[in-house]
């Protein structure tokens, strides 16, 4: 198979080239990508299809997309969903104020242009020549959706939380998706030369429709595993002990074994190591831990619920 | 590879996970990227494109791992043979035989491509029954020429000397057997499991929940997880059309007006705004002695309205009526139900109590867009139905519902004011079943729950 993408092309033997390269690309701009993610990022590229990543809270989805522009060295365009959404934020819009305000000043000179004609019918024609004046490029405002399209060089888009907006929304984004092209009724099909890289990142909050699943290749980040996340911990924390991070890693990962409302994810787990390096923490102590604990944990009931058996959970490990 | 392929979309879709035909190709287009080679690669590659959710994931790796098992067929090396390799005599006297040859020297993959290829002759995969696992072993073995190798023994058995070598094929037929089944039951696994699971399902659907004993203890998870998926469908519906928020249109009457303030230039931009309706479910349960079978399946679907319906007020009731959404929030399914009847169930059934307990604590949560839905049998030991505050409620909101545990013929009878309540609802519908239930909240509740 071809590959038809620059951005591949252009890559042939660099970060692209192969799985293992883009791992190892990642962890140079600091993410460090489990094979799955890899993997998954190494088809959207070669499949030109968006990648739909899930995950709860924190567990790096949109960092994902940060580092991959980052590596990339394309441009990163973000749109945050959320409910209530609509075209006209995510897409273009028309300048209405600038478009009126035209109209205004350009009667003079349109009378002018029309005082000549000599009849109804003459001006009418006339006015039709000039009609689609307003209705042209320099008069729209390009939204998010609309300027990645646009970027003639390639671009990331990251669609932040897509399950915040609505199904009408949703469906909305299907022709982008699958097309990379949008229309515009008074100007009509926009195609962009170079299709994004999109990533789509969704917390569950609603289910998601089938077509649009359909249309993206899916990524489920879990929680890593104790290896990976001491990886994560000394790579996104350079001051960090290797004990220490060993010992708050295996506490943290105690902690998700405990029926709470908020288990800590990954992103709890580096802002903790970065409070201890902070606070000239080298290793965890029962009293050190109970002070920071509202780090990890982010209800009050679950910091209550952990707080009584910090040492036993200490010991556990 | 292609018909392979095919195959393992049919097993996961099989399992529940739903390969469309676009998906397929996709996957196809993976592959060729990725190739065979690398295991974990075409793995990942397959699951990028077919799995769609983390549950589709977590099914996604168990029918992959059954599926391209490795080493599927594993015959312990012909036991007792003399020297390494087998004998020219022995060669010669299986000659008619390429499966009992192969089995002879122990050559494991020749024996896995003969088993692939008789089970696609003896149609293995069209497994449904646990009951067909015998007759398709049986047919598979024929189709992969035991016949012949029980021809060669019966004849070596003849010859003193050969004994030996019936002795070894007698055994390798016994192993060859059992790596038969063992694939034979893979295939069940793969295609027939997921179609008993069905079966449960649709059995359970149509159970009356309220006759003796309730729900089955082992079938409360699949109960559970039926009533929470209609609890999310009635959601999806309910949430439809709450995005016809602020379109961001112009609106060229208000800018004109505005504009005159301004000599004429339109300087104060007008967009249309329309007003985001926010509605609301009150959902009100009973718990009491008269409906304590049906209880647990109310309860359950009271749960799940909780769970994924934002803007909801939950309230159980047996002799007086109290605020649950605080349990429901803080605890687990199976718990929180456990909590609501330790506070509150299995009292003595006061509807009119109750009643005035709602409209004394809560008739504020009530307007002109919220639906109320009632889980109750109306039984109310023949205390004073108080129709006057089912009037107020019914007059008061947008909607009302009363899902009914007991068949429309009971309306009436004994102790029952069904019939009565019946005339201040919008709809009262009998729910003993999940399969009730799902056609309420189908044709129902979509016309009914405010948009």
């Amino acid at each position: 198979m071809s590959i038809s993408n620059p951005a591949a092309a252009a890559n042939a033997g660099g970060p692209l080239s192969s799985v293992e390269a883009l791992i190892a690309g990642l962890g140079g701009v600091g993410y460090i990508a489990s094979r799955r993610i890899a993997t998954a990022l190494y088809m959207a590229v070669n499949l030109q299809k968006p990648i739909l990543v899930e995950g709860s809270a924190g567990v790096g989805k949109t960092e994902l997309a940060l580092s991959t522009a980052t590596l990339l060295g394309l441009p990163l365009i973000r749109m945050q969903c959320y409910e209530g959404l609509d075209e006209s934020k995510a897409l273009y819009e028309w300048k209405y104020g600038k478009q009126l305000l035209y109209t205004q000043i350009l009667k003079d000179r349109m009378g002018e242009a029309l005082a000549d004609a000599a009849d109804m019918d003459e001006a009418m024609v006339r006015l039709h020549g000039m009609g689609d004046l307003f209705y042209s490029e320099p008069f729209l405002e390009p939204r998010p959706l609309m300027r990645a399209l646009k970027e003639d060089d390639g671009c990331v888009l990251l669609i932040d939380e897509v399950d915040k907006s609505d199904e009408a929304f949703e469906a909305f984004l299907l022709e982008v998706l699958s097309a990379y092209q949008v229309s515009v009724p008074e100007l009509g099909v926009l195609q962009a030369k170079t299709p994004p890289l999109v990533f789509l990142t969704s917390n569950n909050v609603r289910d998601l429709g089938d077509a649009l699943k359909r249309r993206c290749l899916h990524l489920h980040i879990p929680l890593p595993e104790a290896a990976l996340e001491e990886k994560i911990v000394a790579s996104r924390v350079p001051g960090v002990e290797a004990r220490l991070t060993r010992e708050l890693v295996g506490f943290v990962q105690t902690l998700r074994t405990l029926d709470l409302r908020k288990a800590p994810s990954i992103s709890e787990t580096v802002d903790w190591a970065r409070a201890l390096v902070l606070l000239h923490a080298d290793s965890l102590s029962p009293e050190m831990v109970r002070d920071t604990l509202n780090v990890i944990l982010k209800f009050e009931q679950d910091i209550a619920a952990v707080e009584p058996q910090v040492v036993e959970l200490l010991h556990r490990r | 590879m292609q018909h392979t392929l095919e195959q393992f979309f049919r097993a996961l879709r099989a399992a529940d996970v739903r390969v469309s035909p676009a998906e397929a190709i996709d996957a196809s287009r993976a592959v060729t990227v990725t190739g065979y080679a690398d295991r974990t690669l075409f793995k990942d590659a397959l699951c990028s494109t077919l799995a769609k959710s983390a549950d589709e994931v977590g099914r996604f790796d168990a029918v992959f791992d059954t599926f391209f098992a490795r080493d599927a067929v594993s015959m312990p090396p012909p036991s007792a043979s003399p020297q390494g390799e087998p004998s020219d005599a022995d060669m010669a006297a299986t000659e008619s035989s390429p499966l009992a040859q192969a089995v002879l020297s122990g050559d494991n993959a020749r024996i896995q491509q003969a088993m692939e290829e008789a089970a696609g002759r003896a149609g293995v995969a069209d497994i449904r029954l646990t009951t067909q696992r015998s007759r398709l072993t049986r047919r598979l073995l024929e189709e992969m020429g035991l016949e012949e190798i029980e021809r060669i023994i019966a004849n070596a058995r003849r010859f003193p000397e050969q004994q030996g070598l019936a002795d070894r094929l007698d055994q390798a037929r016994r192993d060859l057997f059992t790596e038969a089944q063992a694939y034979v039951a893979r295939q069940h696994d793969l295609y027939a499991a997921a179609s008993a699971q069905a079966l449960r399902e649709e059995r359970l659907a149509r159970k009356q929940l309220n006759a003796d004993g309730g729900v089955d203890p082992v079938d409360y998870q699949l109960m559970a997880a039926l009533v929470k998926k209609m609890a999310k469908r009635l959601a999806a519906k309910y949430s439809r059309r709450r995005h016809i928020a602020h379109k961001g249109h112009l609106d060229v009457r208000k800018t004109l007006r505005r504009s005159l303030a301004y000599g004429g230039v339109p300087f104060d931009i007008q967009f249309k705004v329309k007003k985001v309706d926010k509605p609301s479910i009150v959902a009100i349960c009973d718990v009491s002695k008269s409906v304590a079978a049906a209880a647990q399946f109310l309860l359950t679907f009271l749960y799940s309205l909780n769970e994924v319906v934002d803007r909801m007020e939950a309230f159980a009731f047996s002799g007086r009526m109290i605020s649950v959404n605080d349990i429901l929030d803080d605890h687990g399914v199976e718990q929180a139900i456990f909590k609501v009847l330790q506070e509150i169930g299995f009292q003595q059934t006061d509807y009119g109590r109750s009643l005035q307990d709602f409209s004394e604590q809560h008739l504020d949560k009530l307007d002109r867009r919220t639906t109320v839905i009632i889980l109750g049998d109306g039984r109310s030991n023949f205390a004073d139905p108080r129709l006057d505050l089912m009037r107020e409620i019914h007059d008061r909101s947008r909607a009302v519902i009363w899902l009914n545990p007991e068949p429309e013929s009971y309306w009436g009878q004994g102790d029952s004011v069904m019939n009565r309540y019946a005339r201040f609802c919008h709809v009262a519908k009998q729910c003993g079943t999940i399969e009730q239930l799902e056609r309420i909240i189908e044709d129902v509740l979509r016309s009914y729950v405010p948009h």
